[in-house]
């Protein structure tokens, strides 16, 4: 296999590897754009997987899986809305909660009802999305570098990483486009304008909160239907937190969160392939320094070493009318 | 009624925190009648599990301990006004400076060892824990944020250090060496075979000491006023004088240093190695103990038996009841943090409604026996 064929490869995978990512990073965005902050991403995604491999299971329907998988994510993004929105509780510790409560419940019941360890099983025939293949791709892929592309890294994927990459644009869209978009955003910096201009700040922040939960829904059954088949105890394993990470790298803009998870997804990717290989000249690269990449650069940006990343305003303060 | 009066000071040490508690052990109940099971039954047997005889009473001291610690760690960056969940990071770094005390001095005897072995994780998870403090103080990073990369960076370091550093020539397991007898702490049962197996050791004792030392801190030195300044409202503390990013820095740094002290229980008292993981959510479990023991020591000392008795009871729950794991107890623990950390309101609005209109009834029946005299 030649250089260039690997290196499209490896792009395929570090693509895998960024839609649950990219899901879970404009997720976060509509939430902590409308003033509630979100450290609670990587649970809901969790929940959204669980709940996406057991209905998936059981009906053999990945449809019904997907929609159970955003079901049960925008339960656990209401939980999240009542705590921070309505009862103006502190939104790091409701996202606290929302992760412990992710965790404990999906190995608790899919022991109780699977008995295989906290595994759900993969779904029967039907259950899960495979990889489409886009018209042409196997006649196009003798054709030189573009053909490659075409067949190898754009076309057999399955749908939800194509919805992922579309909803970059319409993020972009419906937040700095529409009517809805200007009013989340002023939810989030100015609430107070917001509320003199008429709009009920606390019902703009429960929409951004179910729309979250609505893509971290469909980034748990890309886990547990798409990427791999069934579900297993902490599959997320810490994503929703790269996501976050993203997401601040990012400055709260969605192309630039297209941009930030392909990186991370990237390394990712980097960090399965350099396992065991040993380079000229530096010799074996601790795969453990890639894996940490991502925090330490997101602490780095954070520190306003490079750049600086100023979230919204009103982030994480709960609305009150009277004052 | 605009002008609600703050709750009395009994309803709000005591009865908020403990019907929030009382909802969170209905949910879990439902939870548990979900899947078919009794939950008086499994109450039952978690409560026999955790006080019900000396190995089980010695495993929730044990595990107290250790939300002493991370509860404190949590309290005190609290009280300074900041979110410290990086108290898991901070305890498994520090297990770096307890496994370096213990085999360099395990010739010689614990009560070297063990006092050197606190610093030595003191100062590890205190740096682990300044980091975070510096960067929000100088540079304006949040907190919240950096004390979660930070837990992260600390798993891929301890997994790059065990494997390629600590782990003995010819040894397939990601483990340092063993720790020889003479280094190791103390376990109680040593003493007193009341306790059974159970790994409860001398740093319960240095527990009892932390929450003394908390309190003398917090509220009994001007550093614990200042501290407390700055978490109510850090512009006075500003105006009074208060050199706010050098209390944030010495704030986390304290905080990081009590969680390193989980290391010092865990890797000399109880794994005589250092071992992967083994922080095993203590440190995280810590801002429950924080948030339901209002951080005051005596309600961070009642919180951690209480989940000393969680994890315990829960381990023995899932070893009676087929039905159920030990998940459970992060189920428990989730419901808690939300109940009374974040959904504190859904208890204290109506109350503070309530008592308020007692105390106006009141008032206006001594209005109406007066104007009849």
């Amino acid at each position: 296999m030649d250089a260039f064929t690997s290196f499209i490869f490896m792009l395929d995978s570090a693509t895998r590897l960024t839609v649950p990512l990219l899901l879970a990073c404009l997720a976060g965005l509509y939430s902590e754009r409308s003033g509630i902050f979100d450290i609670g991403l990587e649970g809901k995604m969790l929940a959204g997987a669980f709940g996406a491999a057991c209905v998936a299971l059981i009906t053999g329907n990945m449809w019904l899986g997907l929609l159970a998988g955003i079901g049960v994510s925008i339960a656990m993004a209401l939980v999240h809305g009542v705590a921070s929105i309505t009862f103006r509780g502190n939104q790091i510790i409701s996202g606290v909660a929302i992760n412990f409560l992710a965790a404990g419940l999906s190995t608790f019941l899919g022991q109780n009802w699977f008995s295989q360890g906290g595994r759900v099983p993969s779904p029967p025939a039907g259950g899960r999305f495979d990889a489409i293949t886009l018209p042409f791709a196997d006649q196009l892929r003798e054709v030189p570098i573009l053909g490659t592309i075409y067949a190898e890294l754009i076309s057999g994927h399955n749908i939800l990483v194509y919805i992922a990459f579309a909803m970059v644009p319409i993020t972009w869209y419906v937040v700095f486009r529409t009517r809805f978009g200007l009013r989340l955003r002023a939810s989030g910096e100015n609430p107070k304008a917001v509320d003199t201009a008429g709009i009920n700040v606390n019902l703009m922040r429960y929409r951004a909160v179910i729309i979250t939960g609505v893509l971290t829904g469909i980034a748990g059954a890309y886990f547990s239907i798409a990427q791999s088949s069934g579900f297993i105890n902490n599959m997320t394993a810490g994503k929703g937190f790269i996501a976050l990470a993203a997401l601040i790298f990012a400055k709260w803009r969605p192309w630039q969160a297209l941009g930030a998870c392909f990186l991370f997804g990237f390394l990712d990717a980097l960090q399965i392939r350099m396992q065991g290989t040993e380079l000229p000249i530096i010799g074996e690269v601790p795969v453990q320094a890639i894996q940490a990449l991502p925090y330490i650069l997101t602490v780095i940006l954070l520190a306003g070493f490079i750049g600086k990343a100023v979230g919204p305003k009103a982030g994480g303060v709960p609305y009150v009318k009277e004052r | 009624m605009s002008a609600r009066k703050p709750l009395p000071r009994w309803a709000d040490l005591v009865l908020v925190p403990a019907l929030n508690l009382i909802l969170a052990f209905v949910v879990s109940g439902l939870v548990v009648l979900m899947i078919g099971e009794n939950p008086i039954e499994a109450m039952e047997i978690m409560l026999f599990g955790a006080f019900g005889y000396g190995e089980g009473v010695g495993y929730t001291l044990h595990f107290a301990t250790n939300f002493v610690f991370a509860g404190l760690a949590f309290s005190i960056a609290s009280h300074a006004g900041m979110f410290n969940i990086g108290a898991e990071g901070q305890a498994y770094v520090a297990g770096l400076g307890a496994i370096m005390v213990g085999l360099a001095l395990d010739q010689t005897h614990w009560l070297l060892v063990m006092p050197l072995a606190m610093i030595g994780a003191g100062i590890i998870g205190g740096f682990w824990g300044f980091v975070p403090g510096y960067l929000a103080a100088k540079r304006g990073s949040h907190v919240v944020i950096t004390t979660i990369m930070f837990n992260f960076i600390a798993a891929t370091l301890m997994v790059y250090l065990l494997n390629r550093v600590l782990k003995p020539e010819g040894q397939m397991a990601p483990e340092s060496e063993t720790v020889e007898v003479a280094g190791r702490i103390p376990q109680l049962r040593q003493f007193w075979d009341y306790f059974g197996f159970a790994p409860v050791n001398m740093m319960f004792f240095v527990a009892i000491a932390a929450l003394i030392f908390a309190y003398i801190l917090i509220w009994r030195t001007d550093l614990g006023y200042r501290i407390r300044t700055l978490g109510l409202n850090s512009q006075a503390a500003h105006y009074a004088g208060v050199s706010n990013s050098r209390i944030m820095m010495i704030a986390m740094t304290i905080s990081g240093a009590m969680a390193g002290m989980i290391a010092v229980n865990e890797v000399l008292g109880v794994q005589s190695r250092l071992v992967l993981d083994f922080v095993f959510g203590y440190g995280f479990t810590g801002i429950a103990v924080g948030l339901m023991g209002r951080n005051h020591p005596i309600g961070v000392a009642l919180a951690a038996i209480l989940f000393g008795a969680l994890y315990q009871g829960g381990q023995e729950l899932a070893f009676m009841m087929p039905g159920i794991t030990r998940e459970m107890i992060l189920v428990i623990q989730a419901l808690v943090i939300l109940f009374t950390g974040a959904m504190e309101g859904l208890f204290r609005t109506p109350l503070e409604i309530m008592f308020t209109r007692i105390s106006s009834s009141r008032q206006s029946t001594g209005a109406a026996e007066q104007a009849t005299e």
